[in-house]
């Protein structure tokens, strides 16, 4: 978390985490997940809404508003908080969504999409990967959009998509004559069928979407045709900051449970946080730790700023983040012993997070491809 | 931002700053040649002779001690302040040599610790060059463990006779005094017998002997006292106070390793590595290698680390300065910075292939095989990666201490390891 937050960033997020401890703690997530169609019940989401989830990206003009200026900054202390209770909601693809619309869409489009977005009626989603495809770089888009007079039609696969069952607004970032292209198509527009996957994190949803001769008009266009790159770049970098955001809270929460498992359980006679061989242990994942929240702020700060750098730190914040998140919980579960790796035990919830966000938009391997890229190698 | 000066007049904005400075650094300093850094140069400057000069040149041109207070000789501006000083300094040549640990380290603990007397005598003398300084803690029988050493200082009147031994004291033949912290009463638990005291370092009684390193340098040295009188004026803080004095140096120390100290000044002081010599862009391109998609992934490693070390060294500054993290949280940047160097190292190795076994005199490929020799060096020096991690667990996290055996025993009755041998 961001030491350097203001105190009303401090009352916003004193208020998310009040609420999704009352409403959603980890059992309450983990009862969801087996009977809710989407892992949380719509009213929920709702209810969020109206606390600022899915406002803070979205210009005043369209019913949004950041607390502090910076509304990605804002919105990363929802996904930390979001981390920290392994919480279900599509929090980064219909944030990311409205923003690219509060940004780019045309008068209709907001009007349409937005209100439904902000209050939390609707969620949304953005349909970038491919698969078999880097999620980040260039060669990440290959589907085509094929012209057909003033119409586009679109056939292929787009996934792994989350949230992509439910939501009721798809994203779909394609290419028009080898240039990308955004198109913002209704769930309910023929042609598009969403084919669940099974996915590591029991909390959410994801899926392929099929595409198969979906045809849409110069309204779906979101942005002007073939120009929509830096637009991607964009989206690219609210998403993997906010994943950073949200495996910072999954790592710390389970990290500091496991300190107190440390000092609880003993072991000869002593507690296990008297080991030296284990203190050790533990003052590395701290290490980690701390710097998995100082590369998060540093990422979120600059693309909440739209810092040239930007491009850079995001996937410095990946790279860092993806690796060690990992790292730390798999420690977590040896430090715990056998219960680690029991289906009771909450570990595998947070490792099943992490898992899911390392692995989308990008893997610490491609962001680090993208680094030396733009070191110019 | 507009920061305030010491003694409370406004002082100059950092961007005005940063240009003045630009444009007195292009007139006035030398450029570094291509592909040197400072610290290449700083080997060849084996007495300090040049870093003295330009040390000196800063001073006379108002851009030395930029964090000092304006009392003792220096600016009195902020950290942001030295941050534009450093990043804009970076193509010329600069007196690093001072950064640590005369400016970073002994400095500020003068700072502190002295009296009104002895910061006007030494540090306007440091930020004019004329005086380098080094740390006499470590000795023959340990260095861990910092509070147990048996070099002894003993009261005679005006004076107090020192005897024994320090080692490992880096750079100690090119300077001219030393914090040496000494005990100075046995039968007291380790912690309350010991005082710190500035010792001249070129006199007689200290003898200085250098020693090689394994990658050939002599940077290393150990001093030998024997019966050396030091005027009891030139004690730092209280008598058998000397561990408060330590522990505070040792602070500075870290922050001074782990790249948060503000008195430095100059880059390269903590983990920017990319775009030097020894950087793993400059590797990858003289090796040829800059496609290999495994030498990709490791040259973004290390500009990853680069980059978490600064956002971790500002996350845990402004952290202690609030009080969200306790001050011995200053071992998290230290301790990020020696394990990133250590995975540098390795990093390199693996990409100069089998250039590391042999190469061209003065490639620099092949330094990255004799620097690598020395990959513990920045794990040890400082505090060892093992006091790191301890200080972490147990001060930060609040773990249980280790058991110590010496605990509140009159250190007369301590079993200790012999006292101080020639290394040679
Ligand atoms: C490059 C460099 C520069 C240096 N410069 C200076 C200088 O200018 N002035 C100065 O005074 N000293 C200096 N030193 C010395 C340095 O501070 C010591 O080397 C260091 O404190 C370790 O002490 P030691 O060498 O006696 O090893 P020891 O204390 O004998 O330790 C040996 C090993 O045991 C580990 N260890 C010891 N105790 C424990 C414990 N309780 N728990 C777990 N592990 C433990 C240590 O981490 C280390 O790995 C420098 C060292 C280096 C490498």
């Amino acid at each position: 978390m961001d030491l350097e937050r203001s105190d009303d960033q401090e009352l916003f997020r004193e208020t998310t985490r009040k609420f999704l401890e009352s409403t959603a703690p980890v059992s309450t997530v983990r009862q969801w997940s087996e009977k809710e169609a989407a892992g949380y019940p719509v009213d929920w989401w709702r209810r969020g809404a109206e606390l600022g989830w899915t406002s803070l990206l979205v210009g005043e003009a369209d019913g949004g508003g950041s607390v502090s200026g910076n509304g990605l900054a804002d919105l990363a202390l929802v996904a930390e908080e979001m981390g920290r209770l392994v919480s279900p909601g599509p929090l980064l693809m219909t944030n990311v969504v409205a923003a690219a619309l509060s940004e780019a869409g045309t008068a209709e489009q907001r009007a349409a999409v937005l209100p439904g977005l902000v209050g939390g009626e609707t969620v949304a989603t953005w349909c970038l990967a491919e698969p078999g495809r880097p999620a980040c770089g260039g060669e990440a888009v290959a589907l085509e959009a094929a012209r057909q007079g003033d119409r586009f039609v679109l056939s292929g696969v787009k996934g792994p998509v989350e949230a992509a069952a439910e939501a009721g607004h798809l994203l779909v970032t394609a290419l028009v004559d080898g240039r990308p292209t955004q198109f913002v198509v209704p769930a309910s527009t023929p042609g598009v069928t969403v084919v669940p996957l099974q996915g590591i994190d029991l909390a959410r949803r994801i899926a392929d979407v099929h595409l198969d001769g979906v045809t849409l008009g110069p309204e779906h266009l979101l942005g002007e045709v073939g120009d929509a790159a830096a637009q991607v770049e964009r989206q690219l970098q609210v998403v993997v900051a906010l994943q950073c955001a949200m495996m910072a809270g999954a790592v710390d929460e389970m990290f500091t449970r496991t300190v107190e498992y440390a000092f609880d359980r003993y072991s000869f006679g002593r507690a296990l946080a008297s080991y030296q061989a284990l203190k050790h242990r533990f003052a590395d994942m701290k290490l980690w730790l701390e710097a998995i929240h100082a590369t998060t702020t540093g990422a979120v700060r600059s693309v909440g700023a739209r810092e040239e750098r930007a491009a850079e730190l995001v996937s410095v914040a990946k790279s860092y983040v993806g690796t060690n998140a990992t790292v730390i919980l798999q420690d977590c579960v040896q430090l715990h012993g056998g219960i680690g790796v029991t289906w009771d035990h909450d570990l595998h919830l947070y490792l099943r997070r992490v898992v899911q966000e390392r692995s989308l938009f990008g893997t610490p391997e491609e962001h680090r491809e993208r680094i030396a890229a733009g070191m110019g190698l | 931002m507009a920061a305030q000066s010491v003694i409370g007049a406004p002082a100059e904005e950092v961007e005005s700053f940063r240009l003045r400075a630009r444009a007195w650094l292009a007139e006035h300093m030398p450029r570094l040649p291509e592909g040197v850094d400072n610290y290449h140069l700083m080997r060849d400057d084996e007495f300090g002779v040049r870093a003295r000069e330009l040390q000196r040149t800063l001073y006379d041109a108002g851009f030395a001690g930029i964090c000092f207070p304006r009392e003792y000789g220096g600016l009195g501006l902020s950290r942001e302040h030295q941050q534009a000083f450093s990043r804009e300094s970076a193509a010329y040549e600069m007196p690093v040599l001072f950064n640590v640990p005369t400016l970073s380290i002994l400095a500020p603990t003068i700072l502190d610790f002295g009296t009104e007397e002895q910061k006007r005598r030494h540090i306007p003398a440091i930020l004019r060059g004329e005086e380098m300084w080094v740390q006499f803690l470590s000795e023959p029988s340990g260095g861990s463990d910092l509070a147990g050493l048996v070099t002894r200082a003993t009261r005679d009147g005006d004076v107090f006779v020192l005897n024994g031994s320090k080692i490992w004291s880096s750079g100690a033949f090119r300077s001219d005094y030393a914090l040496c912290l000494a005990r100075t009463d046995w039968h007291a638990p380790k912690h309350r017998g010991l005082t710190m005291f500035i010792v001249k370092i070129h006199q007689p009684g200290i003898e200085v002997q250098q020693i090689r390193m394994v990658n050939g340098w002599n940077e290393f040295c150990q001093e030998f006292f024997d019966d050396v009188a030091i005027p009891a004026e030139d004690v730092l803080g209280q008598v058998n106070d000397g561990w408060t004095v330590a522990s505070r140096l040792l602070i500075h120390e870290r922050d001074a390793v782990g790249g948060a100290s503000r008195y430095t000044s100059g880059l390269g002081a903590a983990g920017e590595r990319s775009g030097s010599a020894t950087g793993l862009d400059h590797l990858a391109r003289a090796t040829g290698r800059t496609s290999d998609p495994t030498v990709r992934q490791l040259v973004a490693e290390d500009r990853v680390h680069e980059r978490v070390a600064q956002q971790l060294v500002r996350r845990v500054t402004t952290g202690i300065a609030s009080g969200y993290f306790p001050p011995p949280a200053g071992a998290i940047p230290r301790l990020f910075a020696a394990t990133a160097n250590e995975r540098h190292r390795d990093m390199a190795l693996e990409i100069v292939g089998r250039g590391a076994a042999a190469w061209t005199e003065g490639d620099p490929v092949g330094e990255v095989s004799v620097e690598y020799l020395f990959r513990q060096g920045g794990s040890l020096g400082g505090g060892s990666n093992e006091m790191q991690r301890n200080i972490i667990s147990e001060r930060v996290l609040g773990m249980p201490r280790e058991y110590a055996a010496d605990k509140d025993k009159p250190f007369d009755e301590v079993r200790h390891n012999a006292a101080p041998s020639r290394v040679r």
